[in-house]
């Protein structure tokens, strides 16, 4: 047979693609569900992590630490919001809503839907748990913010990279760097304020973290991307702090307490 | 069969040190071994397979397509490992990212199935494919194993370099910040070529 006529050439290509495109789809179908769970599953571990559940006593990720199971138990409730703090019906904060698009949008200034996550501590207090997306030196840098009942506490955080430069950058995503935002404030005097990475130390800064020596630029970026994400969440946790301050004048949340839940975890 | 199909990829004929092909990963994924130890099984598979499938078709791929019939098999075997990488196992997935879809593009594959598969039978194209795989990965685990212990102090994420010999420990001993930097995969790969040279000396050019 003449293998180099056109014919021959159309046909043999047409089926050898058909099959293996078959094979690629039939491969796809079979493997989805498991991947789309490990997906899932991947985000819930850092949602858990930064309201610090499923961490070893440094604040690491313990391996053996069930996240779907922690997540079923404490995630009491998501919602949605836009910039004004107004709850978004019809969007669900897991399934929905992608940050990356959301970080478009929110340089963009057009509207937002705001993903909140409420976890019910182990003493019954609810923490929100908030999202943050940016670009950071070479790739995305996103992550998770705990913040207590009053609105103004951080409970705890957690940051991940796609691409930051190995032993520098990357270290936003170590326990040396993120165990840090617990118990920090969201307030400068009396206005709300985000979280910011300071250069050179924080030295004790009520509202500020050390930044990673090596990294100015992720360390930047993860500062900038709080500011610009806490900002949008201003209204929501603003709402938060005077409705506490109304039932329970005294608030009795500080790292302590913070720390003892995780404790009370392991 | 000859014997050398089985021994020539190993140190002879390796695709990394002699041919110098695949450069591009070995210097991208060797910081831990578990990445390397993966991304060599992967690419041990794909060369296999691809070569067998593509030596059992040989006499009736038409010759002025041979290449995107080639590109079309071996590609469809990276998918399939890339797919089932991120059912089965997530982390390394992840940390091998974007690396998995290019074996598409590493040179052993397409170099072994135009020198070898599409002139042979097929079970010597098999193991003629499966022992490059392999020679390549055994110059990734060499290179992974010298970034990872000297880098983070580590082999397959265990520590292996005891906690008290560290600085801020109170010891003497720091990891080597630079092992963890692709330039030096490079360095450490030269070093492999010069150490196979100086045993091996009709390698060295006159």
């Amino acid at each position: 047979m003449n293998t180099n006529s056109n014919t021959y050439t159309v046909i043999y290509t047409t089926v050898l693609v058909v099959i293996v495109a078959a094979v690629l789809a039939f491969a796809s179908s079979a493997l989805k569900q498991r991947q789309d769970d490990n997906v899932a599953l991947a985000k819930m571990k850092t949602i858990m992590l930064a309201a610090n559940y499923g961490q070893n006593a440094d604040g690491s990720a313990d391996k053996n630490a069930d996240f779907m199971k922690l997540y079923n138990d404490h995630i009491v409730n998501t919602l949605v919001l836009d910039a004004e703090g107004n709850v978004v019906e019809g969007v669900d904060a897991f399934r929905d809503v992608d940050l990356k698009t959301q970080f478009s949008n929110l340089k963009k200034g057009q509207s937002v839907n705001l993903p909140v996550y409420q976890c019910k501590m182990d003493d019954g207090r609810i923490v929100d748990i908030v999202a943050m997306y940016g670009a950071g030196l070479w790739g995305a840098i996103w992550g998770y913010v705990a913040v207590e009942p009053d609105g103004e506490t951080l409970c705890g955080a957690i940051f991940d990279h796609a691409s930051e430069t190995p032993g520098l950058g990357a270290k936003i995503a170590e326990p040396a760097f993120y165990t840090q935002f617990r118990g920090k404030k969201l307030s400068a005097s009396g206005e709300f304020s985000s979280v910011t990475v300071i250069n050179g130390g924080a030295h004790g800064s009520e509202n500020g973290v050390d930044a990673i020596s090596g990294a100015t630029m992720t360390s930047k970026a993860v500062s900038e991307s709080l500011e610009q994400w806490l900002g949008a969440y201003k209204a929501y946790f603003t709402n938060r702090t005077s409705a506490q301050k109304q039932e329970q004048p005294c608030c009795c949340c500080d790292e302590a307490e913070c720390a003892e839940n995780t404790e009370s975890n392991e | 069969m000859n014997k050398e199909i089985y021994t020539k990829p190993f140190f002879k004929g390796n695709p990394i040190t002699v041919l110098v092909l695949g450069i591009c990963s070995s210097l991208a994924v060797t910081v831990q071994l578990k990445g390397a130890l993966v991304m060599a099984l992967s690419v041990t598979i794909v060369t296999a397979c691809s070569s067998l499938i593509l030596s059992l078709l040989r006499n009736t791929i038409p010759s002025r397509v041979r290449i995107i019939v080639q590109l079309v098999v071996v590609a469809m075997f990276v998918i399939l490992i890339d797919q089932v990488l991120k059912a089965f196992a997530y982390d390394t997935s992840k940390m091998l990212s974007v690396y998995i879809g290019l074996i598409i593009t590493n040179c052993i594959i397409m170099g072994r199935i135009e020198a070898f598969a599409l002139g042979n039978k097929p079970w010597p194209s098999f193991v003629d494919g499966a022992c490059n795989g392999l020679g390549y990965g055994m110059i990734l685990i060499i290179v992974a194993f010298f970034r990872e212990l000297l880098g983070s102090g580590t082999l397959f994420g265990l520590q292996v370099i005891p906690a008290s010999w560290y600085l801020e420990n109170g010891g003497w001993y720091m990891n080597n910040g630079l092992m963890i930097l692709p330039p030096m995969a490079l360095i450490l790969l030269g070093c492999v070529v010069w150490i196979q040279r100086s045993i091996q000396k009709d390698l060295q050019e006159k």
